[in-house]
């Protein structure tokens, strides 16, 4: 069997949870795909995921309300260990990738964390991943019993529902205690769109100036084209906008079907956050900026002109 | 209290990667102290220095998993001021592809050091890969904070901020855990050259695979230096309306990437 886990959030199944079970429906051929679900009054998530998947494991328990990676990873372990579970397959988000490796460990499996690609054939799994600062793609692949998989956002298309729905179960886990306590919270982006599930990024650099250019510039620009704001480490570091928005090594990893570039030099931090993406534009005074190198559609001028006309020809 | 801080040796962020017969091949690159790992170890320094959780005597030990070539790595983490350095040679087996056999040494390495607390960098700049901390804490069945952002230590609690999901949290996390560094942890320090020719005199032993029981399952099939077509078309810049026309209409009916 393959397990997939099931990310969501406001009521709704996230999109990797449905770009996960097409990667599952690509290997199923070693097995039935079954999804868990993992939360507090969960009940519409599981019957949503149930379109998706011959079966759901459900485990609605109020401990469960928000994220935790021991509780995550104890409950995810449980299940593929009972369910005699060949691979499991998790969203390459930040807790996903922070929750993983408990998992591998508890079920001594070995872990292919941000899979790009993946592939179950004869027993063996084998992954495309990148490393190196994204600038390496390596296939690497295991035959062990029991494999544990990140998958990319983005890396698979979202799956469509099935003709009739599949079975939910509810399951019985056994717990631990939290650990660690969540004092406060600073959510990013109230209101923006997710950096990692967005279809349009607008990303802006030092190249547009000040917080309050950065804000006209690029964040005028991301709201014009219903996109998210990303940021360069230089910005961030400045103050100008929030972590929460970094792109690249530190930041978040995108991959969105346009990326634009404003004001951004491009260094090897940042390119290795946004360089897969489908298609990138860059605008930058510099014409010897690296940005471009990684463009298929280059502006050298003033970002503020070009941006504003933009923002004019759109409407 | 002891720290253990992990460090890895990787190729410069600004080196150009050669890639031969199947595998990237490092022989020729710079390689350096990996900058995440680097905030871990100065984030465990200031931890000593403010006498963390009310102790004056707080050592800092680096630990390195890998080739001999990693000893550079460990001088320079003790050039910037860790106590002293282990350090377990792989030998001939490639342990990079295998966080899960790798967090098995380090934890066991953590528990003969009676440590309290393991810092690494929240992502590694050879493998990419961001579990070892989690996977260290497993094994050693502690505690974790991954990417965190602020770290103070009272008594036996530590507090912080970390990325999440959708943002930053605070947190409170009981000793002993492992915590993962990232930028805005802090500014590491440079070595400066008296701590430079102290680092020679200070203890670093020296360990060898064997002792720790450890089989990859994970095999590395081949490794290739990302090539993506880019189209690298130029639009003219100086004329800001006609610019953007272009951008759009490229945009619209070329690439078709926008309504």
């Amino acid at each position: 069997m393959i397990l997939v886990v099931v990310e969501h959030g406001n009521g709704r199944i996230g999109k990797s949870a449905r770009e996960l079970v097409t990667a599952a429906r690509s290997c199923g051929v070693e097995g039935p795909v079954a999804a868990l679900v993992l939360g507090s009054d969960v009940a519409a998530i599981a019957t949503e995921a149930a379109t998706l998947v011959g079966q759901v494991l459900v485990a609605d328990r109020p401990e469960l309300a928000t994220y935790d990676a021991e509780l995550w990873a104890a409950a995810v372990a449980q299940i593929a260990r009972e369910g005699e579970v060949a691979l499991v397959l998790i969203a390459a988000s930040r807790s996903g990738r922070e929750y993983s490796p408990r998992v591998a460990v508890k079920l001594e499996a070995p872990l292919i964390e941000g899979a790009a690609c993946l592939t179950f054939e004869g027993g063996v799994v084998r992954g495309e991943r990148y490393s190196f600062l994204s600038r390496v793609t390596e296939t690497v692949e295991s035959n062990a019993a029991v494999v544990v998989a990140t998958v990319l956002p983005g890396a698979f298309a979202p799956a469509e529902a099935l003709g009739a729905p599949g079975e939910q179960f509810d399951v019985d886990l056994e717990l631990p205690e939290r650990r660690l306590i969540v004092t406060g919270a600073q959510p990013a982006n109230a209101g923006r769109l997710p950096l990692g599930e967005a279809e349009i990024v607008v990303a802006g650099g030092r190249g547009t100036g000040s917080a309050e250019g950065f804000e006209r510039i690029v964040v005028g620009l991301a709201d014009k084209l219903g996109a998210a704001v990303g940021a360069t480490r230089a910005v961030v570091d400045a103050g100008w906008r929030p972590y929460a928005e970094q792109v690249g090594q530190t930041g978040v990893t995108v991959q969105p079907r346009l990326y634009l570039a404003i004001g951004i030099s491009g260094a090897v931090q940042h390119l290795s956050g946004m360089n897969k993406s489908q298609t990138i534009v860059a605008i930058n005074k510099d014409a010897d900026a690296p940005i471009f190198t990684v463009a298929d559609y280059g502006i050298v001028g003033d970002c503020d002109a070009i941006v504003e006309a933009l923002k004019s020809a759109i409407g | 209290m002891r720290i253990l801080a992990i460090v890895a040796q990787v190729p410069g962020a600004e080196e150009r990667l050669k890639v031969a017969e199947g595998g990237v091949d490092l022989g020729a690159s710079k390689l350096v102290l990996d900058t995440m790992d680097e905030y871990g170890v100065e984030e465990a320094l200031r931890l000593r220095e403010a006498g963390a959780g009310g102790d004056t005597a707080v050592e800092v030990i680096v630990l390195g998993v890998g080739p001999s070539r990693v000893e550079a790595a460990l001088r320079n983490a003790l050039a910037l001021g860790a106590d002293r350095a282990v350090l377990v040679d792989s030998g001939a087996i490639d342990l990079a592809r295998d966080v899960v056999a790798t967090s098995k040494v380090i934890a066991e390495v953590a528990k003969r050091e009676r440590a309290d607390l393991v810092l690494c960098g929240a992502q590694q700049a050879d493998s990419d890969s961001q579990a070892l901390g989690a996977a260290v804490a497993e094994r050693l069945g502690w505690a974790q904070a991954t990417w965190v952002t602020a770290l103070t230590c009272e008594g036996r609690t530590l507090a912080g901020r970390h990325d999440v999901d959708d943002g930053q949290q605070d947190f409170r996390l009981p000793l002993p855990a492992v915590v993962t560094a990232q930028q805005g942890l802090n500014e590491p320090r440079y070595p400066t050259l008296p701590n430079i020719m102290k680092a020679r005199k200070k203890e670093l032993r020296m360990e060898v695979l064997a002792g720790f029981d450890v089989a990859p399952q994970v095999r590395l099939v081949k490794q290739e230096l990302q090539h993506r077509e880019r189209l690298h078309r130029l639009i003219p810049g100086s004329d800001a309306k006609a610019a953007a026309d272009e951008l759009l209409r490229a945009l619209r009916e070329d690439a078709k990437v926008l309504a």
